[in-house]
């Protein structure tokens, strides 16, 4: 359980980028956070892993102030991949960037193997094991950020942009690393600006706006119609599939297929 | 005009080409969108067809790149950069370094180009106002979000006023109104004669702003034609491309069985 409580961050004493946001998010939950550029997204969910600490309010992991423990204590529970993979790539080869994370965490040979090869596997990374990082393309080099943090095996995932540069077929993997991460009980946290990603992979949708919380609920919920001056105001709109079956008055259909569910039932 | 002819290339050190015998036209005011999968060749060409590669960072470029009718081999670098612009998919690529603020940051290429300070200022100003970043200008440019940076990297390319702008995937980082913005300002720069090269995933955007639209694949242009043929075209989504939500819905309500037009009756 992550709980958030009246958390504010603000930066050189001027810039309040979170200003007062409250958060439960259950074990096993995938949430996505959406909001407008510089809505304090990216500030919030580095309170997580301890990357920043709060100006005021307080974060709990399982109840345990995050305050207390050290960024390297935190790595063992929260696995943060960055929206700009550049920051966090540094090993010669994908094979040691990727073993990085686990061997600091004490997995070492077979348990090791097999963390980095699932990790891999997932991204589609299994072929360039002794590839440069930087021979990869930028997409690839997302994906090389995600399968460090995947092979870490931490309870909490978070996962800031992970569909930024990726093709479609990119977008699809990375929704099934959500799903079978939420699957295996594991809590995703994940920023995203493409709204279909997010109806399709996420069971509630955080949206903010200023550095607070606006709306906070299901896909079907926030994307409502009623909600749309919400999402406006910080610069959202909400996927064509919503909008169209709110058009035909089909109610709620944030997801192709729930559009489609929702017409064919209607014959 | 900008034309790119025969242009296969290859990277420093390395053996394989990775762009074969390019064929690629951007007419005056053009829009012209660049879509493919991941590792496709995209940025590459994007690269080549800037000048940059191989004028900046080596390899082997065969054929030609030709800017309003010069062969861009024989450009210097800043005569190279008066004419055509590229920005990067990562704006932390892009950032001069030198500034501290977001203004001046914006007003680094059109002083790296020598013009008179009121017209530097004017540029920049112009640009600045074009993206609504009127409340970031006294910021460090080093202290964005990654969607800011992303719309200052962009800002910084309008003031150059370029007759060419290659851009690799300008929105990615962008909330809605950010990628609503640069759509306009991008249409702007077009009217005035600009030509465009834009590569992106986000087909929507391409639908609504490109004349013309190719498709890369394995280093290959395998379609060049007009925006909505090629996004209709049923084989686009084999080269993992996915069409513009319109007609994916269209599709997805075909498979179901239903008939597409109930999809029509809606006014989104």
């Amino acid at each position: 359980m992550i709980e958030i409580e009246d958390l504010v961050h603000v930066y050189d004493g001027a810039t309040r980028a979170v200003d007062g946001v409250s958060l439960r998010i259950r074990d096993g939950e995938r949430v996505a956070i959406v909001g407008q550029n510089g809505s304090g997204k990216s500030t919030l969910v580095r309170h997580l892993n301890g990357l920043l600490r709060p100006t005021e309010g307080r974060v709990l992991l399982d109840g345990v102030d995050a305050a207390t423990r050290r960024v390297a204590q935190l790595a063992a529970t929260v696995g943060l991949a960055f929206q700009d993979p550049d920051r966090q790539i540094f090993a010669g080869t994908v094979k040691a960037e990727v073993e990085f994370g686990p061997r600091n965490a004490g997995l070492r040979d077979a348990a090791l193997a097999e963390a980095v090869a699932a990790a891999l596997q997932a991204t589609g990374l299994e072929g360039d094991t002794a590839t440069k990082p930087y021979d990869l393309g930028y997409s690839r080099r997302k994906l090389l950020a995600l399968a460090s943090v995947l092979a870490m095996r931490t309870p909490v995932v978070v996962l800031d942009e992970p569909t930024t540069g990726q093709d479609a077929r990119g977008v699809r993997r990375v929704e099934a690393i959500v799903r079978e991460l939420g699957d295996a009980g594991r809590t995703v946290v994940s920023i995203s600006h493409d709204m279909r990603f997010v109806a399709d992979g996420f069971e509630r949708v955080i949206v903010m706006r200023q550095g607070t919380v606006i709306l906070d609920g299901s896909p079907a919920a926030v994307f409502a119609r009623e909600h749309w001056p919400d999402l406006a105001s910080t610069y959202l709109e909400p996927p064509l599939a919503a909008r169209t079956g709110a058009a035909l008055g089909l109610g709620s259909t944030p997801t192709d297929r729930s559009l489609i569910d929702a017409l064919a039932g209607q014959r | 005009m900008l034309e790119l002819s025969l242009a296969s290339y290859r990277y420093p050190g390395y053996a394989k080409t990775v762009l074969h015998d390019i064929e690629l036209r951007l007419g005056d005011g053009e829009i012209v969108g660049l879509v493919g999968p991941n590792d496709a060749g995209k940025s590459t060409l994007c690269l080549v067809t800037a000048g940059l590669a191989p004028a900046s960072i080596g390899g082997v470029l065969k054929g030609t790149l030709t800017l309003d009718g010069t062969p861009a081999g024989g450009l210097r670098t800043h005569e190279l950069a008066e004419r055509v612009v590229v920005g990067f998919q990562n704006p932390n690529t892009q950032r001069s370094g030198l500034a501290a603020t977001v203004f001046e940051e914006i007003a680094v290429g059109p002083m790296n180009l020598g013009l008179e300070v009121p017209e530097t200022l004017a540029r920049t100003r112009g640009a600045v106002a074009r993206l609504r970043l009127e409340p970031l200008v006294e910021r460090d440019p080093q202290r964005l979000s990654g969607g800011q940076a992303q719309l200052v990297a962009i800002a910084s390319l309008l003031a150059m006023r370029p007759r060419h702008v290659i851009l690799d995937e300008p929105t990615a980082q962008l909330d809605p109104e950010g990628t609503r913005l640069v759509g306009e300002a991008l249409k702007a720069l077009a009217d005035d004669g600009t030509s465009l090269l834009i590569a992106e995933h986000k087909t929507d955007l391409l639908d609504g702003l490109c004349q013309r639209v190719v498709v890369i694949d394995g280093g290959t242009l395998v379609r060049d034609g007009p925006t909505t043929a090629v996004f209709e075209d049923p084989e686009l989504e084999a080269v993992g491309v996915e069409p513009p939500a319109r007609i994916r819905l269209r599709r997805a309500a075909q498979a179901a069985g239903l008939d597409p037009r109930v999809l029509a009756g809606a006014r989104t």
